[in-house]
């Protein structure tokens, strides 16, 4: 079995890397430090580490302050803080004039577990979607979000990272190039098109694998950038298999099904069923990750048959 | 720099200016914050005819000092202060808050050439503040920060959250100033949400505090120039004003925060300033 890491541990790894090659990169965190993995930076560069307490719209606000004086922070706390507690910062500050500002929403989604309702963030993909200039993505293993935090660094302009604390191996090919916006084929096929963001991509790739055995050739796409959502690569795929399931640990209200469902909708030619797996219009609750996984429907076998059931109702 | 009397003459007449300038672009007939924008003007005239340390042809010149409009409503004080002050033509202001304007009705940054920051959901100017004055600091800058900031605003929690922050973290750099004016959009402060003692408050999160008159342009140049001087801590100065300050009708009455003025009320307002002015040996 792979080494088992966790989104955020790419994260933290780019951070600190980047603080080594790029002066003006610096992190605001709000009491988390252990957790959002920014802990390696904070020791490396103290100058540039900046512990706001637990204030998360004052951190928001502060890290445009950063940024207007020609750094480029990083704004760290989990996503349903970051998210939720400092939304109208992130309004204003952030989105409205462009900000050079990131935003790594930590311990994301279901998996965050047993805290509960109030500290899993089902919401943040939708919340900063709807946010003009935001780009939200959503790396789905450690690999992937070393890669995206580098790519977010790089890049003129707000970026929501949302980041888990569930292990996941590394399931991205070595070299394989990343590039904010563009969605990739992790798995051709003809049948169905699984589309996944997240530390549920390696549950996606399973899930066709299984289908493969029965005879269903899935098609898996990780749509690692939700906004801006390739739709290009979505219509390509949905086009050529027929039919597409969502698959995010996410509600399934404004997250990536809701962008799918969009792009599909407004697509004169396609009359491509879809069915959305995720949180469906409901908070989380305590349990572990996987139980919470289960409970929603997002296991290897709740995929596949959602995809099995869909593909029944194609024409 | 010090101040002498004749400057402080001068910076008078360029308020009584500055105010005609906001009535002006005001205008009759369509809704505006009056009141916020008028107690404010002695205190942005002076930091931007006296104190900020800017290059008006190099906006974005590393060195400046900065000013965050944390109350964000009365940004039509500041365009006209950065207009008198050669940031964009004067005559833009009479495109204050129309369709397609570069001046919105509350500070937009990208739109504006002069603007530091985004604000006008209120609370978090002071935040933005901290952040550019450490900037200064990783940077090795001197330039100092300023943050303006209303009175009702000092109600939202975000003000505490950073008055804390800039006190944590010594912000030397930082100024930041409280209009006064002790009326907010529905009414009195202290009987909307009472907000003093509001000097012990900024003093016990570790500021050194002023009060002064924000009218008086004497007792406001020195307290810009005593804050500047103060080392390991952040300095507050609250300045006393009188909202809608400069046209009788409106002074210290509640009911002109946001409001729309008759033609009549309008000549009234302007020809009050050009009597002013021509006193003022304008």
């Amino acid at each position: 079995m792979a080494e088992l890491k966790e989104t955020r541990d790419g994260y933290g790894d780019a951070l600190l890397q980047l603080g080594k090659e790029e002066p003006r990169i610096a992190v605001v965190d709000a009491d988390l430090f252990h957790s959002t993995r920014t802990d390696r930076f904070a020791e490396a560069f103290p100058d540039r580490f900046f512990e706001m307490g637990i204030a998360e719209q004052d951190m928001v606000s502060t890290a445009v302050g950063l940024s207007l004086g020609g750094l480029i922070p990083f704004a760290n706390s989990f996503a349903v803080f970051l998210t939720g507690r400092a939304f109208d910062q992130v309004r204003q500050q952030v989105a409205l004039p462009a900000a050079n500002v990131k935003l790594a929403g930590s311990s994301a989604g279901i998996t965050q577990g047993p805290d509960g309702a109030t500290h899993q963030s089902v919401l943040d993909v939708s919340l900063m979607r709807s946010l003009p200039n935001m780009c939200v993505v959503v790396p789905s293993d450690p690999e992937e979000a070393r890669l995206a935090t580098r790519a977010a660094a790089e890049g003129d302009g707000p970026v929501y990272l949302r980041l888990s604390r569930y292990p996941t191996p590394v399931r991205r090919e070595a070299n394989r190039p990343f590039e904010i916006g563009k969605a990739e084929v992790r798995r051709a096929g003809n049948d169905v098109t699984l589309a996944a963001c997240g530390v549920i991509l390696g549950r996606a790739l399973e899930a066709a694998e299984a289908l493969g055995g029965e005879g269903i050739s899935a098609e898996v796409l990780n749509v690692h950038t939700v906004k801006p959502l390739d739709a290009s690569a979505v219509l390509t795929s949905c086009g050529k298999t027929g039919a597409v399931v969502t698959i995010e640990e996410h509600s399934i209200i404004g997250g990536l099904g809701s962008a799918v469902a969009e792009v599909l909708g407004e697509d004169a030619d396609s009359h491509i069923p879809l069915r959305r797996l995720g949180v469906a219009d409901t908070f989380g609750e305590s349990g572990t990750a996987d139980e919470l996984l289960a409970k929603h429907g997002l296991t290897v076998e709740g995929i596949a048959g959602a995809a099995r059931a869909l593909l029944k109702t194609k024409a | 720099m010090p101040v002498t009397e004749p400057d402080l003459r001068e910076l008078e007449k360029r308020a009584t200016e500055v105010r005609l300038q906001i009535v002006k672009a005001m205008g009759p007939g369509r809704f505006h914050h009056f009141g916020g924008s008028l107690s404010a003007t002695d205190v942005l005239v002076a930091l931007y005819y006296h104190k900020l340390r800017y290059r008006a042809d190099q906006p974005d010149w590393p060195e400046r000092d900065r000013l965050v409009l944390s109350k964000g409503h009365a940004v039509p004080a500041v365009y006209v202060c950065l207009a008198m002050c050669g940031f964009f033509p004067v005559s833009e202001l009479a495109t204050l808050k129309q369709l397609g304007s570069n001046l919105q009705g509350h500070p937009d940054m990208r739109k504006t050439c002069g603007l530091e920051a985004n604000t006008g959901s209120l609370g978090m100017g002071l935040s933005v503040a901290n952040g550019m004055a450490l900037a200064g600091r990783v940077a090795g800058l001197d330039y100092r920060v300023y943050a303006l900031l209303g009175d009702g605003e000092c109600q939202e929690g975000q003000v505490w959250e950073a008055a804390m922050t800039s006190a944590h973290y010594k912000l030397d750099t930082l100024t930041a100033i409280v209009d006064r004016n002790e009326l907010q959009a529905m009414g009195r402060t202290e009987e909307q949400m009472s907000i003093e003692p509001l000097a012990a408050k900024w003093q016990g999160f570790g500021w050194q505090t002023w009060e002064i008159d924000g009218h008086d342009m004497g007792e406001i140049c020195d307290a810009l120039e005593a804050a500047a001087e103060v080392k390991g801590r952040p300095a507050a100065i609250i300045a006393h004003t009188v909202k809608g300050k400069g046209i009788s009708f409106m002074e210290g009455k509640p009911g002109f925060h946001n409001v729309m003025i008759s033609e009549e009320q309008f000549r009234e307002a302007a020809s009050g300033l050009e009597a002013k002015i021509a006193a003022l040996g304008g």
